[in-house]
């Protein structure tokens, strides 16, 4: 039997991603990929294997799934509650996964999209050069119970290794650089959107975040003839009726609507992953100021395999002490503090 | 014109984007030139560059960061635009024309009353323009493989809606004198004006997406029953032919 990923249950928005396509934005579908892509980056680190490998993103709720092999596998993004038969698993944090043990991946704690890594990535057949599903554009479809994801033979690495992930899943503010419609909007509505607190209506998707806000609607002069040109994800598109959008991986590929600029790309993690409840507050910065934090993020996304720590046990996480220290591949007799 | 006054233009578009404007609303030249433009740098890329998209008046262009700057390619754009007369371009050779059965008006086409009394015709005179009109695809795009077509009539320079409503895949929308044949279900301040069981987009088929900028489509009218019988025809009984 070839080696997969079996899924006994999925939630409603469970998808394989990786970073997208590139080549078919003229064509009409957008770069699609994971909503999170700093998630991928980190789980990529913590298996030691290429940010290219595909992923399952959930949204909402998890999965409960087993491997038919050994292997290993890294939880990234939002944080969810899982457990490896019974035994709770650190979130952000690489670990074995035995032939046939039971993975519950289950309610979410924070954020909005969590990832499963799995050691060599999942090895569905790539459509138009990605494996990502893009369903707005009705490429690929959702995980469901009882499919077999094929994945390969793991040829063995570390387990028991964690990093800190970025702070992104309670709100804060999203630095913004102005676009070629950012002039539509009068000096004193941009005044007003950056003091203005957001937050996510429940109806985003991986199209994108709809925002909510109190106060006077924000709109561009003239707004509703403007021509449809190339939107990139980031783009924050106010619609004819006021409402923002933060264009994201299945956004459309052109539009119509004033966009009043765009998030940068360093900071769409926090865009995607602020839950709703938590404020979102956007800050225009300067293209010279917005490509040195870019550099800067870019070399820390590169980085990040030195940011791992080894897992230090905390006696409050384990139920059972005792059976924890048994249970073989949850955590190994030979985990030490950091060297 | 007065385009050519202000225009081409060159604006950033996010942190690692480009975009070259060839007006700030859509006319045949600033389309002729956004379409030239588009496949001459496809056919001639700077070092760097990971991706162009052209639409309706625009071309899009993303690049590393890392390994070439804004400037520098800003530069290089501009040489390029001076380069010729873009807004006089030639069309590309062997363009096709689709005739595309299409039902107009009722369920099929629920905002073709109100879409018609805004461009100040009858119901029957808007079937009769819309139906005999032989549209350029101006652009694909905001779904996969979905055509823009242009141009209609000045009356048919019509506002989108303020509100979104949600259309099937293969309806046919109008607003600001185009046509768009949406390739996916979806939300849109166009108005629905017909319907088709064309799909512009086939993940499966060897040739996914099915049009290209500067084919020509004809959305010709038949009766719902005529409709119900090519739901399941190839290409929902589009026939191709050639542009004369």
């Amino acid at each position: 039997m070839s080696a997969a990923l079996i899924i006994h249950r999925a939630g409603p928005q469970v998808t394989v991603q990786d970073l997208g396509r590139s080549g078919t934005l003229g064509l009409g579908l957008s770069r699609g990929g994971a909503m999170d892509r700093l998630a991928v980056y980190e789980g990529a680190a913590l298996l030691g294997q290429d940010p290219s490998c595909a992923v399952l993103e959930m949204a909402g709720m998890g999965v409960v799934v087993e491997a038919n092999c050994d292997t290993r596998i890294a939880l990234t993004g939002a944080e969810i509650t899982v457990t490896l038969d019974g035994t709770p698993l650190r979130w952000n944090a690489c670990h074995a996964l035995a032939k046939g043990a039971r993975l519950d991946i289950g309610g979410f704690r924070a954020g909005n999209y969590g990832y499963l890594h799995i050691a060599g990535g999942i090895q569905t057949a790539p459509m138009m050069g990605s494996r990502s599903a893009h369903l707005a554009g009705g490429v690929g479809a959702c995980i469901s119970a009882g499919d077999h994801l094929p994945i390969l033979a793991d040829k063995g690495g570390d387990t028991g290794l964690g990093l800190s992930p970025s702070e992104r899943c309670s709100g804060g503010t999203l630095r913004v650089v102005a676009g070629p419609q950012t002039a539509l909007f009068q000096a004193e509505m941009l005044e007003r959107f950056e003091q203005t607190a957001f937050a996510r209506d429940p109806r985003s998707n991986r199209m994108g975040v709809k925002l909510t806000y109190d106060g006077d609607r924000f709109g561009a002069t003239d707004g509703r003839s403007i021509v449809s040109e190339v939107v990139v994800p980031g783009d924050i598109q106010i619609t004819g009726d006021g409402t923002p959008y933060i264009l994201t991986a299945e956004s459309q590929t052109t539009g119509g609507y004033p966009r009043i600029g765009t998030v940068l790309p360093a900071d769409m993690p926090k865009a995607v992953q602020t839950p709703a409840g938590a404020n979102l507050r956007f800050q225009f910065i300067d293209l010279e100021t917005a490509l040195k934090i870019e550099a800067r993020d870019t070399a820390a996304r590169h980085a990040l395999k030195s940011q791992l720590k080894r897992l230090v046990r905390d006696p409050h996480d384990i139920r059972d002490l005792l059976s924890y220290q048994l249970i073989s591949g949850v955590v190994s007799g030979s985990e030490e503090e950091p060297k | 014109m007065i385009q050519t006054m202000h225009f081409p233009d060159i604006q950033t578009l996010g942190t690692d984007g480009l975009l070259v404007r060839f007006g700030d609303s859509l006319s045949e030249p600033a389309n002729r030139a956004a379409l030239a433009f588009g496949a001459a740098l496809e056919r001639d890329q700077p070092e760097g560059v990971e991706e162009i998209a052209t639409s309706l008046v625009s071309v899009f262009v993303r690049f590393d960061v890392r390994h070439l700057g804004h400037a520098d390619l800003r530069t290089d754009l501009a040489n390029r635009l001076k380069a010729q007369d873009w807004f006089a371009a030639e069309m590309p050779a062997g363009r096709r024309l689709i005739t595309i059965p299409t039902v107009y008006g009722g369920t099929y086409g629920p905002q073709l009353a109100k879409a018609a009394d805004l461009a100040g015709l009858s119901e029957d005179a808007a079937i009769k323009e819309l139906s005999a009109a032989d549209l350029r695809i101006t652009a694909v795009g905001f779904a996969p493989g979905q055509p823009y077509l242009g141009f209609l009539p000045d009356h048919w320079d019509i506002p989108r809606n303020a509100e979104l409503a949600p259309v099937p895949t293969g309806a046919v929308v109008a607003a600001v004198r185009q046509i768009v044949l949406f390739s996916v279900d979806s939300p849109t301040g166009w108005s629905h004006v017909g319907q088709t069981a064309f799909r512009a987009f086939q993940p499966d088929h060897p040739e996914p997406f099915r049009l290209r900028p500067g084919d020509e489509i004809r959305f010709t009218s038949v009766t719902p029953e005529e409709y119900g019988a090519l739901k399941s025809a190839p290409d929902g009984g589009a026939t191709w032919g050639k542009v004369e």
